[in-house]
């Protein structure tokens, strides 16, 4: 320790602060959340809650996980919230040259394979993000697009994503019930349900996630596009 | 992807992609030591930041640990950006006074357009974020949790970027040990209309409790007010602190199995 006044050396090994990043550090953290987003046949719902959190910490209870793509394209995501921020930029930037290139918005299934080409450009150095991708299909059907971190991605009827969607994702299959994906030839794979129904459904899903998922909570943020635009409402979630 | 520096005739006939199985450049060069930081060195503690009715507050201690070690007494972690934008670090001191530089550079050549034209607080957190991110990607974090705190045309804006780059907005905000002791205060007592007073009070309170808990925080502090007017950064002053609390008197009382 004596000689390491004047100079700069490292701590000693003894000293706690040292031996705390021994383990060195890590480029990822989970920041946690959970979204959610359901297809019917003339719109498309979807949700995320607003909590930012790291570890047992909550660093902020109101932060959007959502991000408009384009009029008819609505992103959500959870995981790393620097990765999907930086997603959320390269995306937009990306649609921004396309409407300059071709004078009209990109559609959303072609959003959806742009954002699995974004996703698998990084496959060695991953953008930690769980994305669902909703909106309507050129037909004006609704349309969600469920990935993985590295950019597989499949077109379903319903889908969600993050911390919650464990306790989510079989509470949806238990009540949208949409045909099984090996029938032939394909059945419709938008939910049935009205659009009334298909947003008490999610609100009824992420009470019950914030229940159990610490990750989950605060408030929930949900949009509904349709053929009259895009509309936003709030529900209040736990906070504890 | 990354540089590996190794011969192109050793990769021939390589089933490995040396590339991908060794991502950091840690043995490309004889010359050159690895300048990756893996630690930090001289480190400040908690930033507190709120907002009040006519701007925003930010509050931290004037220490600068090295490892468990008050080294330094009088480092400024709280430092004006431009004319209404202060940044508060905690982490590693060295990188915080390099971004503090890299600031300087961009106000000052913000300011030699002449046009009335000047970085917003807003613009200000921007910058930090893909400062930040970008080191990080280049596994050569800076160091810190930085808040910044500002007001532009009326709005007030306080933000905060950690290490890796998240980052966030809130009417309060802390960092490291603050996020744990000052947050719960805040969110018991914070208002959209504290007035200067009552903010300045709430501050220290918190960094009192702070200075109880911590220890390596120390009675000297600042603190830094942004409104409408421009930035105003306190002279270092200390709190009185009280010892006298029971608990404080016989702590062990009542934890059975401590000495």
């Amino acid at each position: 320790m004596a000689m390491a006044m004047g100079c700069l050396l490292p701590p000693e090994p003894s000293q706690a602060a040292y031996r705390e990043h021994q383990s060195t550090w890590s480029p990822y953290e989970n920041n946690g959340g959970t979204c959610v987003a359901i297809a019917g046949l003339d719109y498309c719902v979807i949700a995320a809650d607003t909590r930012m959190s790291v570890g047992f910490s909550i660093l902020t209870r109101e932060h959007s996980k959502i991000f408009q793509l384009s009029e008819k394209c609505i992103l959500a995501s959870s995981g790393f919230q620097a990765d999907i921020r930086t997603l959320q930029k390269h995306l937009d930037a990306r649609h921004k040259i396309y409407q300059h290139e071709h004078n009209k918005q990109m559609s959303c299934p072609a959003m959806a394979q742009l954002l699995s080409n974004t996703l698998y450009y990084k496959r060695f150095f991953p953008y930690y993000a769980f994305n669902v991708v909703g909106g309507l299909d050129n037909e004006g059907k609704g349309c969600v697009y469920t990935y993985d971190a590295v950019g597989s991605y499949e077109r379903v009827g319903y889908s969600s994503q993050g911390s919650g969607m464990q306790l989510i994702m079989p509470v949806l299959d238990n009540q949208l019930k949409s045909a099984s994906p090996l029938l032939l030839p394909a059945k419709e794979s938008a939910t049935s349900l009205t659009e009334s129904e298909a947003i008490d459904l999610i609100k009824d899903t992420f009470a019950s996630a914030a229940e159990r998922d610490i990750y989950t909570g605060d408030s929930m943020e949900l949009l509904v596009v349709n053929a009259s635009g895009i509309r936003r409402e709030y529900m209040e979630l736990k906070k504890d | 992807m990354f540089a590996t520096g190794i011969a192109e005739e050793d990769r021939k006939g390589s089933y490995v992609d040396r590339s991908i199985s060794r991502p950091c450049n840690f043995e490309i060069s004889q010359q050159s030591p690895v300048t990756h930081t893996q630690y930090p060195y001289v480190t400040g503690t908690s930033v507190l930041g709120i907002k009040y009715k006519d701007g925003v507050l930010l509050a931290a201690d004037m220490a600068g640990s090295y490892g468990s070690t008050v080294r330094y007494k009088s480092i400024h972690r709280l430092k004006a950006v431009g004319s209404h934008a202060v940044l508060g670090a905690s982490g590693e001191i060295s990188d915080f006074q390099q971004v503090t530089q890299y600031l300087d550079e961009l106000v000052l050549n913000d300011y030699m357009w002449e046009d009335g034209n000047k970085l917003g607080p807003q613009e200000i957190h921007s910058y930090l974020n893909r400062l930040m991110y970008n080191k990080r990607n280049k596994f050569d974090p800076f160091w810190n949790s930085l808040v910044l705190g500002g007001v532009e045309n009326g709005q007030k804006y306080l933000g905060v970027v950690n290490m890796i780059g998240v980052h966030y907005k809130d009417n309060h905000v802390a960092t490291g040990f603050g996020n744990h002791l000052a947050r719960p205060m805040f969110r018991n007592e914070w208002r959209e209309d504290l007035t200067l007073e009552e903010g300045v009070k709430l501050l220290e309170k918190c960094l009192l409790v702070l200075f109880y808990r911590d220890r390596s925080s120390i009675n000297k502090f600042q603190i830094a007010k942004i409104t409408e007017e421009g930035v105003v950064i306190s002279e270092p002053f200390a709190l009185k602190p009280n010892w006298d609390f029971k608990a404080f008197h016989n702590p062990t009382l009542g934890a059975d199995g401590s000495w």
